[in-house]
Formats: structure tokens, C-alpha cells, sequence
């Protein structure tokens, strides 16, 4: 008996992975979307600098949105985000205004404090998740609750920034004057999404935390360190929340309690959109960051259209949700299966 | 055969030790403060005459029951889906608007002047069958499309205000009648809330349905293994879809008593963030949030202890914003406490024990 060969090209011939499928359908998705935003209402979109103001405003949630898509993957989730968003606004905004630091260390001084709250909480998230095995979403709800509470007791008051260095900070750009201009902060948020995509796609922790998101247990038996990866993922998770909520102020430069209400909503709902599974093992940053822009864009659009009842833009955004979610299910459902009409929808062959 | 049973009763039991554990501390703690201040306040129990000129039972432990309440039904309700689909409904407090909505809109077509016994009956009937149309919305999405139960009430959790708001206007009803406050506060005669008899006759309905049909097994057999489930005859696109049913019962039950007892609808804050408490509540209760066996007594004490903590919080006069940070430390201290890692630690310094003191006695 002879054995065949393996043929060269056998890769170009499998089935492409669901990842892909769903991030696919995301960018066609967002394609639509904002081809019907220029037909609906016309040349503000038409303009370049339209997509670079998406970026601009919803730069906090890209970042977001990264975190969210590496728990996911882990098969986690992690709610507590928003609220550390807001917690490092609110402590940012205090340390500038109250420690009275003035120029570039006061800036690095605040950087370094941000990070240092994303760390304390992924650390604690991390380990209760991992080496306890809480269920995440209770801790993450807890870490949201500590977050909040403590915003308000630094302060329930709005704190603005006057800073003088951070404010020069804040207006660096990358432009071309009248094409477009990017801010640090969606310039910052683009970085972070590359990152990711490489220690997703080509770093050992990245695999892990597809692996173990996939099938713990052969996850386990491939000698991946599962619980260091799953608390490494949260300890990601809040860090990359932390730098968000940095790059929130530096966009707002102003500390509020009501600082990213609902806004890991937002984050799950984009990473979903992007291609993310809830289960865990699929999910791709760059989706997300589509799942980001097509939210952004529907915001846009009821926010330009003639709607003017604030409650119509939320059913209507809500029915979108719905619409993809549902394709979403029925493409992966349908996958592999060949498209068969109905009986009674073919056509008869009497005439 | 005895033996088998017995093991069964105790594991049946010991769901339900760290909830209890944590009332029990919660009691002790506040009975220690109540002596260090010397004021037992916390504990008293008196009566007095309400505006109706009835005479009702106050204290603090009546207040955290009755408030207690909406959240315990709908920790029921949010039991079984989670038990059933392995995720949580986050929508229950957007579909508690609509359902007060309805409710509301049903006694206004009556006449909010003369509200009678049957303008309530429908209201009521009306309210969950809108609620039962939106719960099943989520169900055919988690049980037909196989979505994520998280992520499909995602959509009515974004929106379902909105079309609450549709319903009613911006306006905020005022309902001022004996018939809303026998249901919200008390019923003349009766010292006792009623939203505390209502979350016993839920519980008890529930307890009955379950003790007498086969519908807690299916529910645990499709919540741990679906396929197992489908193989021995169990339709696990129909348990699923029931689960939501009852759930919007719960909610539209919940929704009207929480009208009833704030004497108004608004669409804003009608049972607000109360999808976090619940799935709290179902977490304390030593339920698995990944589906499969689930105690509804766990769930409804997971509730109490949730409102018995935020009173003693502000007994102690934490302030109200500041108040989650605490809780969510307590919170914390629960599930460590009940977490499998620390289960197995103390489980093996008991055998430990067990067996040296055996020892002792076999030398001896």
C-alpha cells in the first residue's frame, strides 16, 4: 500500500477558522454601515477625518475592548473595567490637581499611579479567579463595585484638570493639517491594538490563553500552565483597563463619577460583534476594534439622523445588536452545511 | 441504602453553610457593635401606627425583609435560568420597567382615581404576559440560536428602558390608593408587609411545582449536560424556554410590588441595577453560576444577607456612595470563603484532625 503524499498546498484548502469567519463578517458588517451613514447623511462622512474622529472619541474603548477580547478568549470575563476606567480618571485627575507636581514628573508621577491601580486590581482579580476559582464574573462585579465605591469617596464632585503639562500633553497629535489629525490617545489605543494582536497571535501566553479558553483540560495536558495564564490575562485585563481610563482623561481632562457608566457593556458587546465568543478559544483584537468602530458608527448615525428622542436611538441601536447577533449565530450554525431551498420553494418542473 | 441517603441529605446541605455562615456572622457582628454602643436597636422589633391608622410590626429586621423582597422573587426566577442555560439573564431590571410599565398603563385605562380589585388582577395578568413576550425573546435567542445568555438580554438590557419609557411618557404616575398600599405596605389588620407573604407564596409555589414534578431534575440534568439531557428525552430547548417563563413571571411580580411599595412608576429607576444583586444573590447562595444544581433557599437567603449588609452599612453611617466599596470587600470575604480552593484546604485540615484523633484514641 502506498501512502499518499501530503499535498503542498493543504493549507490553502482547509476550512477557514471561525476567528477569521466572524471578524470577516465584522468588517462587512462595518463596511455597510458606514457606506449607509454616507448615503443617510451624506458629506460628513464623506470626509476622511469622520472614521479619524471615531478613533479620536472612542479610543478609551478600543483599549477596553482588547481587555475584554483577552478574558474572553481565556473563556472569562472580566466586568469590573468600566470601573477601573473611572477609578484611574478620578485618581489621575486628584493626584494632578492636589499633589502639586508641577511639569513632566508630575505627569510621569500620574502615568505610573495609573498603571499601579490596574496592577493592584488585576492582581487581586487575577488570583482570586485563578488560584481560588471564583467565578469571574462575581469577582469582576465585586472589583466593579470597589472601584466605584472608591471613586466616590476620593470625590463625588467633578475634578478638572489644570494642569499645565498635562494639558500640553493632551493636545500632541499626529496631522496632516485639513487631511486628518489623530490624537496621542487613539494614536496610544492603535499601538495597544497591535500589541495585543502580537501577543495574541505570536507570543507562548497568547497561544496559552487561546488553548485554555478552547478546552481547559487539553489545555492542561499539553503541559500549559493554565492557571499563570488565566491570572496573567486578568492582570492584562486590568492594566489595559487602567491605561483606558488614562487615555479617557487625557480626551476629557476632567474626573467624574459618572465616568464609563456601562461602558464594559459596551466593551463585551464590541468584542461579540468583533467575533469573540463568550465560551472562550475564538476571538481575534483586530474584530473588536470593528466591533468598536460599527458601535461608534451606529451612535453616529442616530445621533446625525433626525431622531431626536433619545429612547428611539436606544431601541434602535438595540434592535442593530440583535440583528448581529443573530447572523452571527445563524452563519456559524449554517457553517459547513450546504444551503439546501425548501421544498415547497423550488420551483416545479411542470409548467 | 440508608447510608446512601444520608450522604445525599448532608452534600443537599452543605450548599447552604456559607450563606448561612454569612448571615449568622452578619448577626453576631451586629449584636457585638449593638452592645459595644450599648443601643440593640438593630434587633428591636416594635409596633406602631402607620398613616392608615393600622397597627403594623417595625424594626429593622422587618425593614431588610420586606425590602428584601423584590429581589429574593426575582433571585428565584434568575436561579432557574442560570441553573437551566448556564448564564444570567442581565435584563431583569430593564423588563421589570416594562413590566411596570404595563402595569401601570393597564390601572391608568381603568382610572388611577378608583383602582379596584379587578383593574389589579388585570394589570397584573396583563404585565406578565407583555413580560413573558420579552423574557421569551431572550429565551429563543439563549435556547433556539444558541447565543450567550449574557450576551442576547444584552439587547433588551441596552434598550429595554427605552421601550418602557415608550409605554408610560416621561411622566412619573403617582398611585395613592389603600388597594396599592395593602400590596406595598401592609394590609389592614395583617401587621405584617405583604411583599413578605408574597415571596413566601412565590417560594412556596415553586418549592410545590418542584417537589412534585420532575422539573428540578430536568432542569439540573439540561444545565449539566445537554447532550446527556437530549439523549434521555429531555428537550432541552424546552426547559430552557420554561426557565425564562418563570423567570418573567418572577420579574412582573417583583416589578408590581416594587410599584405598589414606592407608590410610583419610573421608568428610570424602577428596580434599577437590580440584575448585579440578583446574580449576586444566586452566587451567595452557593449556586454555580455555570448551571446544574441550584437550591432556591440558597438564592432567597443570598438576597437577605445582600440587604442585611447594605442596612448594617448604613446603621453604621458609611456614607450611601461609599457604600459599595464595602460591600463588595464583604462580598469578597463570602466567596473566598466558599471557593473550591478553600473548601478543599479546610476539608483536609478536618480529615487531619479526624484521623490524629482517631489515632489518639486507637493507641490509647
Amino acid at each position: 500500500m502506498t501512502v499518499k503524499a501530503p499535498e503542498i498546498n493543504a493549507r490553502r484548502h482547509q476550512p477557514m477558522s471561525n476567528t477569521k469567519l466572524l471578524m470577516l463578517i465584522a468588517i462587512g458588517i462595518f463596511v455597510v454601515m458606514y457606506a449607509a451613514a454616507m448615503l443617510l447623511i451624506g458629506k460628513r462622512f464623506l470626509n476622511l477625518q469622520e472614521i479619524f474622529n471615531l478613533l479620536n472619541n472612542n479610543a478609551y474603548l478600543i483599549i477596553l475592548g482588547c481587555a475584554l477580547t483577552i478574558v474572553m478568549i481565556g473563556g472569562g470575563i472580566d466586568i469590573s473595567v468600566g470601573g477601573v476606567v473611572c477609578l484611574t480618571a478620578m485618581s489621575v485627575a486628584k493626584f494632578l490637581q492636589t499633589s502639586g507636581i508641577e511639569g513632566v514628573p508630575g505627569v510621569l508621577l500620574s502615568m505610573l499611579l495609573a498603571l499601579g491601580i490596574g496592577l493592584l486590581f488585576g492582581l487581586e482579580q487575577g488570583f482570586l479567579v485563578s488560584y481560588l476559582g471564583i467565578q469571574p464574573f462575581i469577582v469582576t462585579l465585586a472589583g466593579m463595585f470597589l472601584s466605584r465605591g472608591i471613586t466616590t469617596m476620593i470625590s463625588s464632585e467633578n475634578v478638572p484638570i489644570k494642569h499645565e503639562a498635562f494639558l500640553e500633553m493632551k493636545k500632541v497629535a499626529i496631522q496632516i493639517p485639513g487631511v486628518f489629525k489623530l490624537e496621542i490617545g487613539a494614536a496610544f489605543a492603535l499601538i495597544i491594538l497591535l500589541l495585543m494582536y502580537l501577543l495574541l497571535r505570536h507570543h507562548k501566553l497568547g497561544r496559552s490563553i487561546y488553548a485554555l479558553g478552547g478546552n481547559q483540560q487539553s489545555a492542561l495536558m499539553l503541559g500549559i500552565n493554565v492557571k499563570r495564564s488565566r491570572f496573567l490575562s486578568y492582570v492584562i485585563s486590568s492594566v489595559l483597563a487602567a491605561l483606558a481610563g488614562y487615555v479617557f482623561i487625557m480626551h476629557a481632562s476632567s474626573g467624574k463619577t459618572s465616568i464609563g457608566l456601562r461602558s464594559e457593556m459596551d466593551a463585551i458587546a464590541s468584542a461579540i460583534i468583533g467575533g469573540t465568543l463568550l465560551t472562550g478559544g475564538v476571538g481575534n483584537v483586530f474584530g473588536t476594534f470593528f466591533g468598536v468602530m460599527i458601535l461608534s458608527t451606529i451612535q453616529e448615525i442616530m445621533a446625525a439622523s433626525k431622531v431626536q428622542e433619545s429612547y428611539w436611538q436606544e431601541i434602535a441601536s438595540g434592535a442593530m445588536l440583535a440583528l448581529f447577533i443573530l447572523m452571527q449565530s445563524v452563519v456559524l450554525s449554517r457553517r459547513g452545511k450546504k444551503f439546501v431551498l425548501p421544498s415547497w420553494m423550488k420551483m416545479s418542473k411542470r409548467q | 441504602m440508608i447510608q446512601k441517603t444520608n450522604s445525599r441529605k448532608k452534600h443537599d446541605l452543605s450548599q447552604l453553610i456559607i450563606p448561612l455562615a454569612a448571615l449568622g456572622i452578619l448577626i453576631v457582628f451586629n449584636l457585638i457593635r449593638g452592645i459595644a454602643i450599648g443601643d440593640l436597636g438593630f434587633f428591636s422589633i416594635t409596633t406602631r401606627i402607620n398613616n392608615d391608622g393600622n397597627m403594623v410590626l417595625s424594626g429593622n429586621l422587618i425593614s431588610i425583609i420586606d425590602d428584601a423582597s423584590a429581589l429574593a422573587i426575582i433571585a428565584m426566577g434568575m436561579t432557574l435560568v442560570t441553573a437551566a442555560c448556564g448564564g444570567q439573564d442581565i435584563s431583569v431590571g430593564a423588563v421589570g420597567a416594562i413590566s411596570g410599565a404595563v402595569f401601570v398603563k393597564v390601572l391608568d385605562a381603568f382610572g388611577l382615581d378608583n383602582i379596584s380589585v379587578l383593574s389589579i388582577v388585570v394589570g397584573l395578568l396583563a404585565a406578565i404576559g407583555v413580560t413573558i413576550i420579552f423574557t421569551l425573546f431572550n429565551g429563543t435567542l439563549v435556547a433556539v440560536f444558541k447565543i450567550q445568555p449574557m450576551i442576547a438580554t444584552l439587547i433588551l438590557f441596552s434598550c429595554g428602558r427605552s421601550i418602557a419609557y415608550m409605554i408610560t411618557g416621561s411622566a412619573t404616575p403617582q398611585l395613592n390608593d389603600k388597594l396599592i398600599n395593602a400590596i406595598g405596605k401592609t394590609i389592614p389588620g395583617i401587621p405584617i408587609p405583604t411583599p413578605i407573604f408574597l415571596v413566601v407564596i412565590m417560594a412556596l409555589i415553586l418549592g410545590l411545582v418542584f417537589k412534585l414534578t420532575n422539573l428540578r431534575l430536568y432542569t439540573q440534568t439540561v444545565g449539566i449536560n445537554q447532550g446527556a439531557a437530549r439523549l434521555n428525552g429531555i428537550n432541552p430547548t424546552a426547559i430552557k424556554l420554561l426557565s425564562f417563563v418563570l423567570l418573567g413571571v418572577c420579574v412582573s411580580l417583583a416589578s408590581m410590588i416594587q410599584v405598589c411599595r414606592l407608590n410610583q412608576l419610573s421608568h428610570k429607576t424602577l428596580l434599577d441595577a437590580i440584575e448585579m444583586d440578583a446574580i449576586l444573590a444566586v452566587a451567595i447562595g452557593g449556586n454555580s453560576l455555570g448551571g446544574g444544581k441550584f437550591r432556591l433557599a440558597g438564592s432567597i437567603l443570598g438576597s437577605y444577607i445582600i440587604l442585611m449588609l447594605t442596612n448594617t452599612l448604613n446603621d453604621m453611617s458609611v456614607k450611601p456612595e461609599s457604600i459599595k466599596a464595602y460591600k463588595a470587600i464583604v462580598i469578597i470575604i463570602i466567596v473566598i470563603a466558599g471557593s473550591p480552593a478553600v473548601k478543599e484546604k479546610i476539608s483536609a485540615f478536618w480529615k487531619k484532625v479526624h484521623n490524629s484523633s482517631r489515632r489518639a484514641v486507637a493507641g490509647r
